[in-house]
Parts: structure tokens; C-alpha cells; sequence
């Protein structure tokens, strides 16, 4: 409501305003989440690794559409089953003067374990059992068993200089004193919950940025975002709010990118349990079965969202109506697999033939605070359902409550938003749909606990072949196993989405990052 | 007023256990952290390796006399989610809060107390009339709602002054502060002002009412008859007399100002404290939650005594060492 109001304001007042582009030498860009931390070993969280992303480099890169493209590494290949050898790129300098090494390979490695932090990148480098420094510019690494997603966790893995970085603590860091990267970007100046200053590093091995200094302002207040766009105080914004994207999409002084998003949004189904808490008839009774373990009940259930009015009436078209767990082009997509299609009598037949005729009654959870419009997904969904006869009751919580209920397992039907960060289908598969295993590491959130042992003994399987094309195929088979069982329900793919004044082009990305290299003058 | 200042500070000792009890119980209610603050890749083992390294596996009385203990040596815990002490952490952002409060305040103070006169004194004027009701706005509309409104006239339509966030600073005794720059003056204008609107509200209507009852006492009357000039007699036996209420809420609602300019600091993303402690409920950042409150809990003990002293000062009739907090 305030920001459609804002936005009308602001339609008014561009016609009045004259700002332009400032000097093309200064970029200033707004982010929408706080920056906690420029160590980039720190906390594993998405706002910090796009800023660190851009002062240091990673052995791979992951381009717009998360493919991996060589970044301190030039090539990689397996020299057995168990080893690694990652060839590295010659003449790279650290911001300090100093040369890029194999050793500094090592320690950025080593470093994650040494340091004591909550989000850790160990999950990057756990793998790891030995190091072998074969000359400067070779580096090898053992594994226990075969591992092929060692490239793949490479990708998220910073690499820092041995040097500045050895003994540096945080504060080192913020402080720019040890944050020597070889990024296209020299760290200047932190001033927590406000900027981030950086330099254009005049000696990057990739293509340079064509701005001298890019300022990263931290405004967390969607309006206030908005605002600072279109008074010209900022060039360019990231998460735009899907309220507002009509209006600053036809405004005349701004030009606004989107791609789809790595993000899934979806439903977990309690499928495991006998007795589910937040299942009843009817009339409020808890019921001495729990529906959802059977698959028909489940299928009826993705039979009767229909996914492109949630696209088209909550998420205003910034959305893709999901049919697996990522989106087109990422690795393990299964080419046969397409979103459910709308079909509320084929729902009601479903749950008629499952024994539920006159349907039952369930509470459905979601969080309020973490993804694009999601307490109105819920809402949108829980009314689908109950014209199909699951009357559903709703309940929203703010996700720092919602996501310890929901790993508990205390919910019989919950909300969760997945970012595929390794753009690789293992990760969803193993983190959501795998049996849940304390051992093995296996269904961390998997809310549902769900199972499907066919389906465990194709992730295993391919968790161990190196071979890509083979084990793309059986990640697809996996996918297919689970999609066809509804082991969760894809609802949509989120659409990321950035906004600049007239005169900027951003080659928008799937992860979400902003990266300040990537925008250029309009051509 | 020794014993008064001794016994002020014994109970705020209670005032503070007290306080990080709740929160600490009320954080415990809320969530578990690590569930926020671990990246969705790690596994069960890597859960409870970072569980550990937070002390988070042990019961939660364990972490509080942990808490305490440590506590009583100065340190208030490390943020969960930066991992810098929690006392730095929000130190270091105090100065740009305190600033925008104080901004705030004198803003409030310098148009409140003098529209008040005025409109106390003119009660039937047009302009007072027209003060009055422009304080009922000021109280009535939504603090966030005033603060975008400005936004857009000022920085999207007119284009005057920067839309958001906080100036170039410069160091003054040490202490990073934008008020002395243009720069920074252009920053800090809208939201101080957006801060204050509430608070000048309330001191107009103080103000108000405290001169319309003064006008009608006898010393006021007795003043006049003796042919003191309007001047003398508002700016020093009216005013000196009313001061009294005025004063007690300029202290308490200067530490509200500090404490809970939270909407303002969002909306103009400036980088104090307040913005601080909502990014870190939002991630359950426990430490610094707690020590924020602590904080927060002494700034209102040290400014009630302040306030005391002041009464003390301003009407010899009150003695501090009968006074009862």
C-alpha cells in the first residue's frame, strides 16, 4: 500500500526532476541487505560473499547463469578418482604488488578450519584430505572417496593472500589492513550498516571495470531503495519490490533487468509420520492417519495450486511457475519433467480415490519475512486447496521463529524458499529430498521427511561418479523419482531483478549477486 | 545527595539482571540462531560443530551464568553473527544515533518551547490555532509515513537534499560526527526533523498548557501591576515556572530518542544503533540484543538522575536525598 503510493508519487515527481548519470568515472549502487562482514571467510551469507566476490577472486567463477568458468584456476581435471589437480593462471598480483601462488591456494584452504565462525565455508573445503603444492602454479588435492563436486565447492571458496591473511581477525579485515585480494576491485573504506568503498584495481588479469570508484550504500528499506534511485542519490538498485516494478518499468528515466532466479520456492509435505500435528478432519479433530503419506494425497495437492495465478496475481509476473528444483539450464535438470498443470477435479478425484472424499483440514505455515511476497503465497495456496476440500487454516511467523519450528519438524505443512548457490541439482537433492541421515549428513532440511530409497540410492551413486555426463543422467532420474512421487511441491522460481537510471546495462545474474564490474555504460 | 546517587545505582543494578534475564529467556522462546545464521549448505555435523563454537549447546542456565560471569568482567559476548564484541559493535555506531537524537531534541526544543509560549499565550489567534493543530499531525501521523513523504518532496521532486543515509564525517574529540560538515548538515536534516516531530509536538502542547495556567496566577497578575514588561515576565517568572514538566520530559523522551529512533533509521538508512539491534533480532544476534538493552538500561538510569539533579537546580524546594525513585 505505502510503496504503490510511493510509487505514484514518484511518477509525478520524475516528470519535475533532472537528475542525470553522474560522472561516469563514480558509480554508486544501493544493496537491499546488510553486510556483516568484509572477511570473506566469516559468515557464508549471500550479501557478504557478493561483496567479497568482487575484491577477491575464486579458483572458479561462476558466470550469470552459474556456469563455472575459469577464475585463479585456467583448467582442472581429475588425475584419479581421488585426486584433483588444479592448474593455475600465471601473472596474477595481489593488490599489495605481490604474486598469486599455490601457497596462498593452500592457506585459503587451510583457513576456514582454523578460524572459529558460525556460517564456515569448512562445508567447502571438508572434503579436502591432503594438498600438494606440485610447482607455484599446480596444486593438487586428495579426497577420501571420489569427489566430483569438488569443483563445484571450489566455486565457493575465496581465495585470500597467504600472506596479508595469516593471523588477520576480523577487524583486520573491516579495517582493510588484511583484505588484499586479486579482484577487479581494491577494498577503500567499510563503515558498517552504511557503505562499502571500493577502487578499480588497475592491474586485474580480467576485464577491467570501466568505473574508478564504485560505492556500495546499504539501504535495507524497499522505499527508501526506491527513493534514493529515483532522486539520483544512487545509479543503480538491486530487489526491486514486485509492487513497484510496473511503475519504475515505464518510467522513462529508468531501465530495469531481470533474469530468473536460482531460487525455488516450495512446499514440504510431513509424508514420514504416522500422526501429523496439523492434520485433522473437518471439523477440527486430529486425525489418526496422516493423509500426506500417501503420494495420491500429495499429488492432488500440487494438482490444485494453480502456480500461474500465484505468478501472475502475487508475484505480478516476477516468477516462473516451477516444475522441478531449478530452473532450465542448470546442471541435473530433467528435460521431461514440466510444472504441474492446474486440474482441481483431477484433485478432488485423487483425494477421493485416496479415501478422502470430503477432504480433511490442515494448517498450513509459512514465514512472513524472508521471500518475495511469502505469507501471500501461502494465503493464495491455503484457498486452492480449500475449494478442493482441504480447508486450510494459515499461520505466518517471522522466519527467525518459523525456520527452528520447521527444523523440528513441528510443522505438518511448511513453506521454504531454495537458492541452488552450486547451481548443481546434488545440493537440493541432498539437502531436501535425501532420507534424513545425522551420519551421512544427508536431508538437513528436509521438513518433510520425506523418503524414497530408490531415489537415496541414485544421489549416492552419482555423489561418487566423476563422470559429468554420467552423472548428470542420474541426477535427472533422481529428480524424476522425486518430482513423480511429489516429494515437495515446486511452486515458482523467483525472479531477481535490478533497476538503473537511463544509460546503465547489467548483465543481470542468477545468483542474485550485484556485481558492480558487470554494469557499463548503455552502448 | 550521596546516599540518593548510591541507592539510584543499587537499584539499577537489579533493574539490569533483571532485564538480561528476560531477554535472555525471551531469545531462548524465540529460536535457535545457528538455524539463521548457518548457510543452507552445511550438514547435520557442521551444525553442531558451529553449535558448540557458540556455547549454544549447553542448557540455557549454563549460558546465562556464563553470560554473568564474563559479564561482570566487562564483556558483554561476541556477536553471534559479525563476530566482534557486542559492546564494540554497538559503540561504534552510537555516535551516529546520538547525533540524530540530539539534532532531534534541539530541533524540538528550539521551535516546541516558543510555539508553546505563543500559543499559550494567544490561545484565541489564528496562529495558534494554526500552531495547534499542526501539533495534532505531528502527533497523529505515522512516523515512517512523514519520513517518505519528506523523502519524496525534498529529494525526488525538489531535489534538495540527499534522500538517505549519513554524511561525509569528520572527527571531533575523537568521535566520528557529520554535523559539521555541509555535507553532512544536508544528511542529517530530514531524518532529525522526522524525529522530532513528535516530540515537538508534545512540547508544544507541554508548553501550552503550562503557560496558559501560569498567566492566570497571582504572581503573574502581581508582575503586571508592577509594570514588568510581557519580555521579562514570560522569560523569566513564566518560563522559569514551567520548566519544571518540561524538563522531566525532555530527559525522558531524549532517552526514548536514542533508544527507539529504530523507523527513522530505516527509513533514511542511517547506520546507528537502532538499525543495529533490528538486524539483529532479525537474525536472533542474542549478544547483541542483550548488551544493547544493558546499554540502553544504564542511559536511562544515568539520565533520570540527570534529571533529578536538574529539578534540584531549577526549584530549591525539592531535595534530592527525600526523593524516592
Amino acid at each position: 500500500m505505502i510503496a504503490r503510493l510511493l510509487s505514484a508519487c514518484a511518477l509525478l515527481a520524475v516528470c519535475m526532476s533532472s537528475v542525470t548519470i553522474a560522472d561516469a568515472a563514480e558509480l554508486v549502487i544501493a544493496l537491499g541487505a546488510d553486510v556483516t562482514s568484509i572477511d570473506p571467510h566469516n559468515n557464508n551469507a549471500a550479501p557478504n560473499n557478493s561483496i567479497a566476490e568482487q575484491i577477491f577472486n575464486k579458483l572458479i567463477e561462476n558466470d550469470a547463469r552459474q556456469n563455472p568458468q575459469p577464475g585463479l584456476a585456467e583448467s582442472w581435471r581429475t588425475v584419479d578418482d581421488l585426486t584433483w589437480e588444479f592448474k593455475l593462471r600465471r601473472g596474477v598480483k595481489f593488490h599489495d604488488g605481490s604474486d598469486f601462488t599455490a601457497a596462498d591456494v593452500a592457506y585459503s584452504i587451510e583457513r576456514p578450519g582454523i578460524i572459529n565462525t558460525p556460517g564456515g565455508f569448512t562445508i567447502y573445503t571438508r572434503s579436502i584430505i591432503e594438498k600438494t603444492i606440485v610447482d607455484p602454479y599446480t596444486i593438487r588435492l586428495k579426497t577420501a572417496t571420489p569427489y566430483p563436486n569438488l569443483p563445484t565447492d571450489m566455486a565457493g571458496l575465496i581465495i585470500v593472500s597467504s600472506k596479508a591473511a595469516r593471523g588477520a581477525t576480523n577487524a583486520d579485515f573491516d579495517s582493510g589492513k588484511a583484505t588484499i585480494g586479486t579482484g577487479p576491485w581494491k577494498f577503500v573504506r567499510y563503515a558498517k550498516g552504511d557503505r562499502i568503498e571500493l577502487a578499480r584495481n588497475d592491474n586485474y588479469w580480467g576485464p577491467k571495470p570501466v568505473w574508478d570508484k564504485v560505492t556500495f550504500r546499504l539501504i535495507t528499506s524497499d522505499p527508501s531503495r526506491i527513493a534514493a534511485l529515483l532522486s539520483g542519490d544512487v545509479q543503480m538498485i538491486e530487489v526491486v519490490p514486485t509492487a513497484d516494478f510496473a511503475k519504475l518499468k515505464s518510467n522513462k528515466d529508468i531501465t530495469v533487468f531481470t533474469t530468473i532466479s536460482n531460487r525455488m520456492i516450495h512446499l514440504h509435505l510431513d509424508s514420514n509420520r504416522d500422526k501429523s500435528p496439523f492434520v485433522t478432519d473437518k471439523a477440527g479433530k486430529p486425525l489418526e492417519k496422516n493423509p500426506f503419506k500417501d503420494a495420491r494425497v500429495r499429488k492432488a495437492i500440487s494438482k490444485a495450486i494453480n502456480r500461474n495465478a500465484i505468478v501472475e496475481r502475487v508475484m505480478e509476473g516476477l516468477a516462473i511457475p516451477a516444475g522441478q528444483l531449478m530452473p532450465e539450464g542448470f546442471f541435473g535438470v530433467s528435460p521431461n519433467l514440466k510444472p504441474e498443470p492446474f486440474d482441481p477435479d483431477g484433485a478432488k478425484k485423487l483425494l477421493a480415490e485416496a479415501g478422502y472424499p470430503d477432504g480433511f483440514g490442515i494448517t498450513l505455515h509459512g514465514p512472513n519475512n524472508r521471500y518475495v511476497n511469502d505469507d501471500q503465497i501461502v494465503q493464495a495456496v491455503a484457498q486452492m486447496l480449500t475449494r478442493v476440500g482441504i480447508v486450510t487454516k494459515v499461520e505466518t511467523l517471522p522466519f527467525s521463529v518459523y525456520v527452528s519450528r520447521a527444523n523440528k519438524v513441528e510443522f505438518s505443512a511448511a513453506l521454504l524458499g531454495w537458492g541452488v548457490t552450486t547451481g548443481e541439482a546434488t545440493y537440493p537433492l541432498r539437502s531436501l529430498i535425501a532420507t534424513y541421515n545425522q551420519a551421512k549428513g544427508l536431508g538437513t532440511w528436509n521438513w518433510g521427511r520425506y523418503s524414497n530409497p530408490p531415489m537415496d540410492g541414485l544421489l549416492e551413486q552419482a555423489l561418487a561418479t566423476v563422470d559429468n555426463a554420467k552423472r548428470e543422467k542420474l541426477l535427472q532420474q533422481a529428480t524424476e523419482l522425486v518430482i513423480n512421487d511429489t516429494g515437495l511441491i515446486p511452486l515458482h522460481y523467483q525472479v531477481n531483478t535490478w533497476a538503473a537510471r537511463k544509460g546503465l546495462t547489467y548483465a543481470p545474474r542468477t545468483d542474485e549477486r550485484t556485481y558492480a564490474h558487470e554494469v557499463r555504460p548503455a552502448p | 545527595m550521596p546516599v540518593f546517587i548510591i541507592r539510584r545505582l543499587l537499584q539499577s543494578i537489579v533493574a539490569l539482571l533483571v532485564m538480561s534475564a528476560l531477554i535472555f529467556v525471551g531469545v531462548f522462546a524465540i529460536g535457535n540462531p545457528i538455524d539463521i545464521l548457518i548457510n543452507p549448505q552445511a550438514d547435520q555435523a557442521e551444525i553442531a560443530r558451529a553449535t558448540a563454537a557458540l556455547g549454544l549447546d549447553k542448557p540455557m542456565w549454563i549460558q546465562y551464568w556464563d553470560f554473568l560471569r564474563h559479564a561482570l568482567s566487562g564483556d558483554l559476548g561476541r556477536s553471534f553473527s559479525q563476530n566482534i564484541p557486542a559492546v564494540q559493535l554497538i559503540f561504534e555506531r552510537m555516535p551516529a544515533t546520538l547525533e540524530l537524537a540530539l539534532c532531534a531534541m534541539l530541533f524540538a526544543i528550539l521551535l516546541g518551547i516558543p510555539l508553546g509560549l505563543v500559543a499559550g499565550m494567544k490561545p484565541d489567534a489564528w496562529f495558534s490555532k494554526a500552531i495547534m493543530a499542526g501539533s495534532i499531525l505531528g502527533f497523529s501521523l505515522p512516523t515512517f509515513w512523514v519520513g517518505l513523504m519528506m523523502i519524496m518532496v525534498f529529494s525526488v521532486s525538489l531535489g534538495w537534499l540527499p534522500s538517505t543515509g549519513r554524511g561525509h564525517t569528520t572527527l571531533l574529540l575523537g568521535v566520528p560526527v557529520s554535523f559539521l560538515n555541509w555535507d553532512g548538515l544536508t544528511h542529517i536534516m530530514m531524518p532529525a526533523l522526522n524525529l522530532a516531530l513528535f516530540k515537538l509536538s508534545l512540547l508544544i502542547r507541554l508548553t501550552r498548557a503550562g503557560t496558559r495556567e501560569a498567566m492566570l496566577q497571582d504572581y503573574v497578575k502581581f508582575a503586571r501591576a508592577k509594570g514588568l514588561s510581557m519580555r521579562r515576565i514570560v522569560g523569566v517568572h513564566v518560563l522559569k515556572n514551567i520548566l519544571i514538566p518540561i524538563v522531566t520530559v525532555i530527559g525522558l523522551e531524549f532517552g526514548s530518542l536514542i533508544a527507539f529512533a529504530i523507523v527513522t533509521e530505516t527509513i533514511f538508512a542511517w547506520p546507528g544503533m537502532g538499525k543495529l539491534l533490528i538486524d539483529s533480532i532479525n537474525v536472533l544476534d542474542r549478544p547483541v540484543i542483550v548488551a544493547y538493552v544493558l546499554i540502553i538500561v544504564c542511559m536511562f538510569v544515568a539520565i533520570n538522575l540527570l534529571v533529578d539533579i536538574l529539578y534540584s537546580l531549577l526549584d530549591p524546594r525539592v531535595r534530592l536525598a527525600e526523593a524516592r525513585a
